[in-house]
């Protein structure tokens, strides 16, 4: 009974899609999942988009209609693969290079290499098939591209899909392992930049950890991690006094002993003194290094304080109508060199640190002198205006009165 | 003559006297215009790379300069505006009538060419808005029909606006311009003179006295020009006119982009017209529009005569009175919207 509402069906599709061959798989599954299932999933899925069918995955027949015929070996099915199998039936095609130049000539072919060396890949390899395969991250059957905003492996989704189970206490209790990393995330900047500023290039789970790749970086090697993108800061933090304490073993991992890990805040100079200066947490207070660590915040904020002063200036006289615009680009700069002092402090030099700082300083300066001096003209012109406008006034009062012996 | 003429020129006492003395107001503001234009060109320059930057070191650095450029600013709005008013009450007083029908025509011509003015020295400052106004109104040319595309191409000196723009529209503000203006201005008020000034229909003679130009209505004129003078320095002390960011053609356009206010109506109408009316194109049908009204406006004298000598009094003040309210409304409606 079957078979025969199969053909039908088959044939039926075949009359709608006229000249185009139809394939037998999407044609019987279709019939038989009720709209569920892969067959009807998989149009959404890139390898589709290419002119892949299932069979080129599973093997088997796609032209023939009788199951016994498509699913026998004789036609190569390989039908579902067990978990531990999974990255070397994705591989069988995606770590061959001659065959992905066909589809995607510029995609890398060396994921499974990669992900034989993660914590995922050699947990599976040790018999471990609750770790992640390639289709927990990227679906199955739906796969999309990491471009298409819908794919969950999309930088906007990374996090999200990683959370999937990093987050899940259960899952993670056997590992021993924290599954607050994703909740530490989303407060973080990488994550306001992330999401709140649309910058898809920000940092999310695997931009740090590696994707295929997988595993967490080593204490000695997460100063180059972030150094990755925060090139400047990493290089001066290499070469100071920090690198030898942090970086080695039991340092607690370069950057993230002051910037923590994943719950990475907007930095401030209170992170060097007060109350909540992580400087405190190895350096007591009034000695020499947490007293070092006071001055250069103290240089920042003052630096920070100018600047502000000498932009509240410059807007008042904006406001005014004065024409300050040299002065506001030249107050750019000195917001540059902020940002430069703010960098030069990971060198843990002050010589080095005042540089900007004094720089800075002469900017923000003669940009108030600038502001200052606009307010000051503002004041001359409507000082200049009402003398004028008296002097028109007693003019106006000698017409009438010129007017009036006119004509009386 | 010129003797002759201060002896013997008198101006009409009645309750519409004040409308006079605009004639003065936009002529004075044409001086003071030419004045001040002459002064900004010894620091502008006109091109692309340097215009703005000319500009601003004109408003920062030289002595005075913000109350030249700022003047001038101020001095061309309030220069149309007052022109609008002399050609509002030349209508309510029936002041084109026979025999003064060429002084309306040059008159109509002066304020085209007035806004010609202002709608070329809004690019000269080469700053983002006045960029991107230029565009839109050179697109808005470009859409009249047959000539349109010619048109735009004329004004752009090329495709669209730029370093050949400026140089184009910097000619026609300092040099083409003006000689027509002087040309036109000088025939303007040598008719004015020759026909005298006009006094309303409907005043008895009796009750009609009369005051000599030369001294008694001249000092009150200059009365006047003071108060004028006056308003222009507070303006330009008080409101120094903007000079805004450098114009950047790979910008996006400002949001809110508008022409000057004395465009802001017909910029506000095709605005509300939809893209198609019928078989018609929109813009198209708007200019159409547009271009009928002032073909109507400027031939008012001859319409207002009825063949046999009776006048269409009515139909004309009432047309004077719609295009005011159509102006002042929809103007208000395009600077809130």
């Amino acid at each position: 009974m079957r078979a025969p509402a199969i053909l039908l069906l088959w044939s039926a599709s075949l009359l709608a899609a006229g000249a185009a061959a139809p394939d037998a798989c999407i044609t019987c599954h279709s019939a038989l999942e009720d709209g569920k299932g892969p067959a009807s999933s998989i149009k959404n899925d890139i390898h589709v988009a290419h002119g892949l069918s299932c069979a080129d995955c599973h093997g088997g027949d796609r032209t023939s209609t009788d199951p016994e015929v498509a699913m026998s070996k004789a036609k190569g099915f390989k039908g579902k693969p067990g978990r531990t199998e999974i990255p070397k039936f994705c591989g069988s095609c995606h770590s061959n290079p001659d065959f992905m130049r066909k589809y995607a000539p510029r995609e890398r072919v060396d994921q499974l290499e990669l992900y034989q060396t993660s914590v995922h890949g050699t947990r599976l390899a040790a018999g471990d098939t609750k770790v992640a395969t390639c289709i927990d991250c990227h679906s199955v059957h739906d796969i999309r591209a990491v471009k298409d905003s819908q794919s969950p492996v999309h930088p906007l989704h990374v996090a999200d899909t990683c959370s999937r189970c990093h987050s899940d206490k259960d899952r993670m209790a056997p590992y021993k392992i924290p599954t607050n990393q994703y909740a530490e995330y989303k407060t973080s900047v990488h994550w306001q930049a992330l999401t709140k500023r649309g910058d898809l290039s920000a940092p999310s789970c695997a931009s740090c950890h590696g994707n295929h790749g997988a595993k967490p970086p080593q204490v000695e090697s997460i100063s180059e991690v972030c150094g990755s993108c925060h090139v400047l800061y990493a290089q001066l933090y290499g070469r100071s006094v920090h690198k030898a304490v942090f970086s080695s073993a039991g340092g607690g991992g370069g950057c993230i002993v002051c910037h923590s890990n994943h719950g990475i805040q907007q930095p401030d100079t209170r992170m060097l003194t007060g109350s909540t200066a992580v400087c405190a947490t190895c350096h007591d207070a009034g000695t020499p290094p947490a007293n070092t660590a006071a001055q250069m915040a103290a240089w920042i904020d003052g630096l920070d304080n100018a600047i502000k002063q000498s932009d509240a200036v410059l807007a008042r006289a904006e406001k005014s109508g004065m024409e300050v615009s040299e002065a506001q680009v030249k107050l750019i700069e000195g917001r540059e060199n902020l940002v430069k002092s703010r960098l030069t402090l990971h060198g843990m030099q002050p010589d080095q640190m005042r540089i900007p700082i004094d720089a800075g300083m002469e900017i923000a300066r003669e940009t108030r002198t600038a502001g200052e001096s606009a307010l000051r003209e503002r004041e001359v012109r409507r000082y200049g205006l009402g003398v004028s406008v008296v002097f028109i006034g007693l003019s106006i009062l000698a017409i009438r009165v010129l007017i009036q012996r006119i004509e009386s | 003559m010129v003797r002759d003429l201060m002896d013997h020129k008198v101006v009409p006492i009645h309750a519409g006297t004040a409308w006079y003395y605009f004639g003065g107001i936009t002529l004075f503001l044409i001086g003071i215009q030419l004045f001040t234009g002459i002064l900004l060109l010894l620091y502008y320059r006109p091109t692309v790379a340097e215009a703005f930057d000319s500009v601003r070191f004109l408003m920062t650095r030289v002595d005075f300069g913000w109350l030249i450029r700022s003047i001038h600013s101020w001095s061309a709005n309030l220069l149309i505006f007052s022109a609008f008013i002399h050609m509002f009450s030349v209508v309510f007083t029936h002041a084109y009538r026979r025999p003064r029908e060429l002084t309306w025509l040059s008159g109509i011509l002066l304020l085209g060419l007035m806004l010609g003015f202002g709608f070329s020295g809004y690019l000269l400052p080469w700053n983002q808005i006045s960029y991107f106004a230029t565009k839109v109104g050179t697109d808005v040319a470009g859409s009249t029909p047959m000539l349109g595309p010619a048109l735009a191409r004329f004004l752009r000196g090329g495709e669209d606006v730029g370093a050949a723009t400026l140089t184009r529209f910097f000619d026609f503000h300092v040099i083409l311009l003006p000689l027509i203006t002087f040309g036109l201005l000088g025939f303007h008020l040598a008719l004015v003179q020759k026909h005298g000034m006009h006094t309303p229909s409907g005043i008895p003679a009796e009750k009609l006295s009369h005051m000599k130009f030369f001294p008694n209505f001249f000092l009150r004129e200059l009365i006047v020009w003071y108060g004028v003078l006056a308003v222009l320095g507070s303006l330009a002390a008080i409101f120094p006119w903007e000079l805004g960011e450098k114009a950047d053609p790979f910008a996006s356009a400002p949001a809110g982009i508008r022409p000057e206010w004395y465009f802001l109506a017909q910029f506000y109408t095709l605005k509300l017209i939809p893209s198609h009316v019928w078989i018609f194109e929109g813009e198209l049908l708007g200019l159409f529009g547009f271009g009928l009204l002032a073909v109507v406006w400027v031939m008012l004298p001859f319409w207002e005569v009825k063949p046999g000598g009776e006048r269409r009094t009515r139909l004309a003040t009432g047309f004077g009175v719609f295009l005011v309210c159509y102006l002042v409304v929809f103007t208000i409606l395009g600077y809130v919207r």
